[in-house]
């Protein structure tokens, strides 16, 4: 453990916010493409809504608000039937409306929850937002100029917020890697973290041990872009208010960023008081109105999770649960290895064999591979390599031939000179000749002999 | 020159309705050209009155191929926050100067769609803001009925356009009263349609929650023609309703038989005056067929300050987009005006004070929503003055923070309530040839009943300058 040291007088109060953009078609309010990351140039899926000109008015991306609640049910969240989005203001040139449509009071999900190597990491809520626009700061002509690029600008984001119950660095790191694996199963996101497309920030502060309250002060650490920096953030910022605490200072309240080189977290600006974004909802856009056979309608279509599935693998197809864990990526391909497992176990091959030539023998793991396929592919890498049925007919009219005393023994009921006689047609073909093969023609020929 | 009471000139095709143009042009007995060709002189002599902020010089080129549509390739004009692809839309203030929309709006769109053609934008309050075109940052327009006084806002220029028959009809936006009042007080007809049926896309936002694009023309006809073109459901307006677009033009002349009408703010003491003024007129509603009688209504002072909190609060949110990062003109070029609302707005919405003012206004909209829906259980329409009295000089608004919320006070209890509203000339004053307006208002998505009711007054009274068209 890393978090805490066993005899700290203090122990760690976090709580993780997760910005998960969606990979929905189009953003979120207009009917622009959602790809700012394969965009040929900047600015080229933009138009009068998230550009936010004169005029340009929102409309809810439905497929955004279903995968929000798919995957607020499938973190245990419960759904408000009653829901909308709010005006959040603050002035950044990357927001092009002034302000960002997000929820304030009524989020589309709320008390939920991820279990964890280290215990239960609560979720507070679950809401659904709009991305800014891109900052580029470049030296154009010497001159050092921003840049502001609009491809992103509207994106579905949603934020998953925890309760400060994350009791170590680790538990954080786990908490957001199984959160970043259901989100990528669930096929609504991508979580590159290195293009943004998954962005940690954490809360951190200390207080006594065994102490109930909430710390009076609390440090956010925002620009975390792998899960080995949210742990080495949090570690550190640990030990350097753990020092603060023992000179009887409390840590100012403030937003640290990460500074991944020196493996620091430093100041950028302080937060002495909560800071006014004026919400206030939407007047552009209807509440949200959902009913609970809706809600039954999206839990029903949730696939099976992946801590379900893997389980299933191991009481059905004996699949170890690290091997599982490893084939786990998205809902397609786990309904599809169901298939390719079923198939194995009828042809009698071993599916674990089989779990394990994907992950250690190259076998493509590709669900745009029919199952039947992939069967084949795998008993054909397994299985000794067929001869031509002429070539080995003569080799063996040959051989017979050749040792025709031996044949006569066999003849006379001396049946253990088979061995004799496909030991010496194997010196003769590839070793990855099929056996089965080569016993089946000689035995014809024997036959014949008689 | 101003503009005498008759409006209608056998030789000037501009001082038509558009209903007669419409059916000259089908009977050929007009061309597009003798039309165009009037409203460019009356243009012309109207200069002084500060009506356009730009012009299509190419108007009638457009009209190519619109002819057999319902709008025909008729000259409409068009309040200058109306987004309108290539041709400069500023909604009066400088910080869009130099501003080219490169899409267009839903509402011109289908006006565009419907035959009609652009033939300029005209003045408005800077971004709406207003009800006298005063604050505009490119100079006041001018009442046509008398220059010496004001013409109303926000739509001023609209009002303006139609009464000095430069044009057949034109766009307006109402947020509370912007297209009532200025209709009113230039003694011109603006239909205000339900919350929610003409789509708000492309519109330069003013308030959100009420901002509702409409028509002002010169009779109910026309307004009811115009509105038949320009409303629907739009997929780019979430706050649009889906549902079907009376055929107004087919309910005109159903009349007003056995309906009730109930009389609002006849019994508020300032305002005995005016209503003294039309008390003659009223009764023409019984003389229909209809049964009038004053109502107690919740106190539309109420409604000022309900409206002055929601409407601060969504301007502030709305224009923070004018931050100067992309509108090169950026949040130095507001006017005083805009000023003062984006920091009242600021203000209503702070964390501590929101409760306190942003709230309550939100409740006592309710209140108001539930005011209406008990008259309406017992009337089939309402009626009422449009504005306190007659238009004010050229210049009223100085040093009056709240003109536009006094001269609107009578429509914001129906605005903040999404409700339907008409107003029709009820009255002129010989010597000052300055209208009072009537307030004709209706359900929610029931604007059939008020354009009935504003036909039947129309053609039994005389104080629409254009009915002797005919």
């Amino acid at each position: 453990m890393i978090t805490t040291t066993k005899n700290s007088k203090y122990e760690l109060v976090c709580g993780l916010e997760v910005h998960a953009e969606l990979k929905t078609a189009s953003k979120m309010f207009c009917g622009c493409v959602n790809n700012p990351f394969g965009a040929p140039k900047p600015n080229v899926y933009t138009c009068p809504v998230c550009l936010g000109m004169p005029g340009g008015l929102p409309v809810i991306n439905k497929k955004a608000v279903e995968w929000t609640i798919q995957l607020g049910l499938a973190l245990h969240c419960q759904i408000n039937l009653f829901s909308h989005f709010d005006r959040k203001h603050y002035f950044y040139p990357d927001l092009p409306k002034g302000y960002q449509i997000s929820q304030y009071d009524q989020p589309f999900c709320y008390g939920g929850y991820i279990d964890t190597s280290e215990g239960r990491v609560k979720i507070t809520r679950i809401h659904l937002e709009e991305d800014t626009a891109k900052l580029l700061h470049e030296i154009v002509d010497e001159q050092k100029i921003s840049l502001i690029d609009f491809n992103r600008s509207g994106v579905p984001l949603v934020e998953i917020v925890t309760e400060p119950n994350i009791k170590s660095a680790k538990q954080a790191s786990e908490y957001g890697k199984t959160l970043r694996q259901l989100i990528r199963y669930l096929e609504i996101g991508d979580c590159n973290m290195e293009q943004g497309g998954m962005r940690l920030e954490a809360n951190v502060s200390l207080r006594p041990v065994g102490s109930n309250h909430l710390p009076s002060y609390k440090v956010e650490i925002k620009n975390i872009n792998s899960f080995r920096f949210l742990e080495q953030a949090i570690v550190f910022e640990v030990e350097r208010q753990t020092t603060l605490l023992n000179d009887n200072k409390i840590p100012t309240q403030e937003t640290r960023g990460f500074d991944a080189v020196k493996n620091i977290t430093f100041s950028q600006r302080s937060k002495e008081s909560a800071e006014d974004y004026r919400y206030f909802p939407d007047p552009d856009l209807p509440p949200l109105v959902f009913n609970d056979s809706q809600i039954e309608m999206w839990r029903n279509e949730l696939p099976k999770l992946p801590k379900q599935v893997v389980e299933h693998w191991q009481t059905k197809f004996d699949i170890s649960v690290s091997l599982g864990q490893q084939l786990i990526k998205t809902k397609t391909q786990s309904s599809w290895l169901d298939q390719v497992f079923e198939l194995a176990q009828k042809a009698k091959i071993s599916p674990a064999k089989l779990a394990n030539a994907f992950i250690n023998k190259k076998l493509p793991l590709d669900s745009a591979i029919l199952p039947q396929t992939i069967i084949d592919q795998f008993s054909k890498n397994n299985q000794t390599t067929a001869i031509e049925e002429d070539q080995l007919t003569q080799l063996i009219t040959d051989l017979l031939n050749k040792h025709s005393s031996e044949l006569a023994r066999y003849k006379a009921g001396e049946t253990k000179l088979l061995g004799f006689f496909i030991g010496q047609i194997k010196r003769q073909v590839p070793p990855s000749t099929n056996i089965s093969q080569i016993n089946q023609e000689l035995l014809k020929q024997l036959d014949r002999k008689t | 020159m101003s503009i005498p009471h008759k409006n209608y000139h056998k030789d000037q095709p501009n001082t038509w309705t558009l209903a007669k143009t419409r059916k000259a042009l089908t009977n050929k007995e007009i061309t597009l050209e003798e039309i165009y060709k009037a409203v460019d002189k009356a243009i012309a002599q109207t200069k002084n009155l500060n009506i356009y902020l730009a012009r299509d010089n190419q108007a009638l080129t457009k009209t190519h191929q619109r002819t057999n549509l319902p709008l025909a390739g008729l000259p409409i004009a068009v309040k200058d926050n109306f987004c309108t692809k290539g041709l400069i839309t500023t909604a009066s203030s400088n910080v869009l100067k130099k501003f080219i929309p490169p899409f267009e709006s839903t509402v011109t769109t289908k006006l565009q769609q419907a035959g009609g053609v652009i033939t300029g934008k005209t003045n408005l309050d800077a971004w709406a803001h207003g009800s006298s075109t005063e604050t505009s940052d490119f100079g006041r327009t001018l009442n046509p009925r008398n220059l010496d006084y004001l013409p109303g806002g926000s739509s001023g220029g609209s009002a303006a356009a139609v009464a000095a028959d430069t044009c057949l009809a034109a766009i307006g936006s109402e947020t509370a009263g912007s297209i009532r009042q200025p209709a009113a007080w230039c003694g011109v007809v603006g239909l205000k349609p339900t919350y929610g049926r003409c789509s708000r896309f492309g519109v330069v936002a003013m308030a959100s929650s009420t901002d509702s694009p409409g028509p002002i023309a010169k009779t109910v006809e026309d307004a009811c023609i115009v509105f038949e073109q320009i409303a629907g459901f739009d997929p780019y307006d979430s706050t649009t309703a889906n549902k079907s677009v009376p055929k107004l033009t087919e309910e005109l002349n159903k009349g007003i038989k056995n309906l009730k009408i109930g009389l609002l703010y006849s019994d508020i003491k300032e305002l005995q005056s005016s209503y003294k003024l039309i008390e003659k007129e009223l009764a023409v509603f019984e003389r229909l067929g209809a049964k009038i009688e004053p109502v107690k209504a919740l106190d539309p002072h109420y409604a000022i300050g309900v409206y002055t909190i929601v409407q601060r609060a969504e301007v502030s949110s709305n224009l923070a987009r004018y931050a100067g990062v992309r509108y090169d003109l950026g949040r130095t070029q507001f006017g005083a005006e805009a000023k003062r609302r984006i920091m009242l707005g600021t203000f209503t919405l702070a964390k501590g004070y929101a409760d306190k003012y942003y709230l309550t206004a939100q409740k006592v909209r309710t209140l108001f929503k539930k005011d209406f829906d008990q008259l309406f259980a017992k009337y089939d329409l309402l009626v009422s003055l449009t504005s306190p009295g007659f238009a004010k000089k050229v210049g009223a608004t100085e040093g009056q923070a709240m003109f536009g919320e006094l001269e609107d006070m009578l429509l914001e209890p129906s605005s903040i309530t999404g409700l339907p509203g008409l107003n029709v000339p009820c009255y002129r004053n010989p010597q000052t040839n300055l209208y009072l307006g009537l307030n004709i208002i209706a359900p929610m998505w029931r604007e059939d009943l008020m354009i009935r009711a504003g036909h039947a007054f129309e053609q039994a009274t005389d104080w629409n300058s254009w009915r002797n068209d005919q």
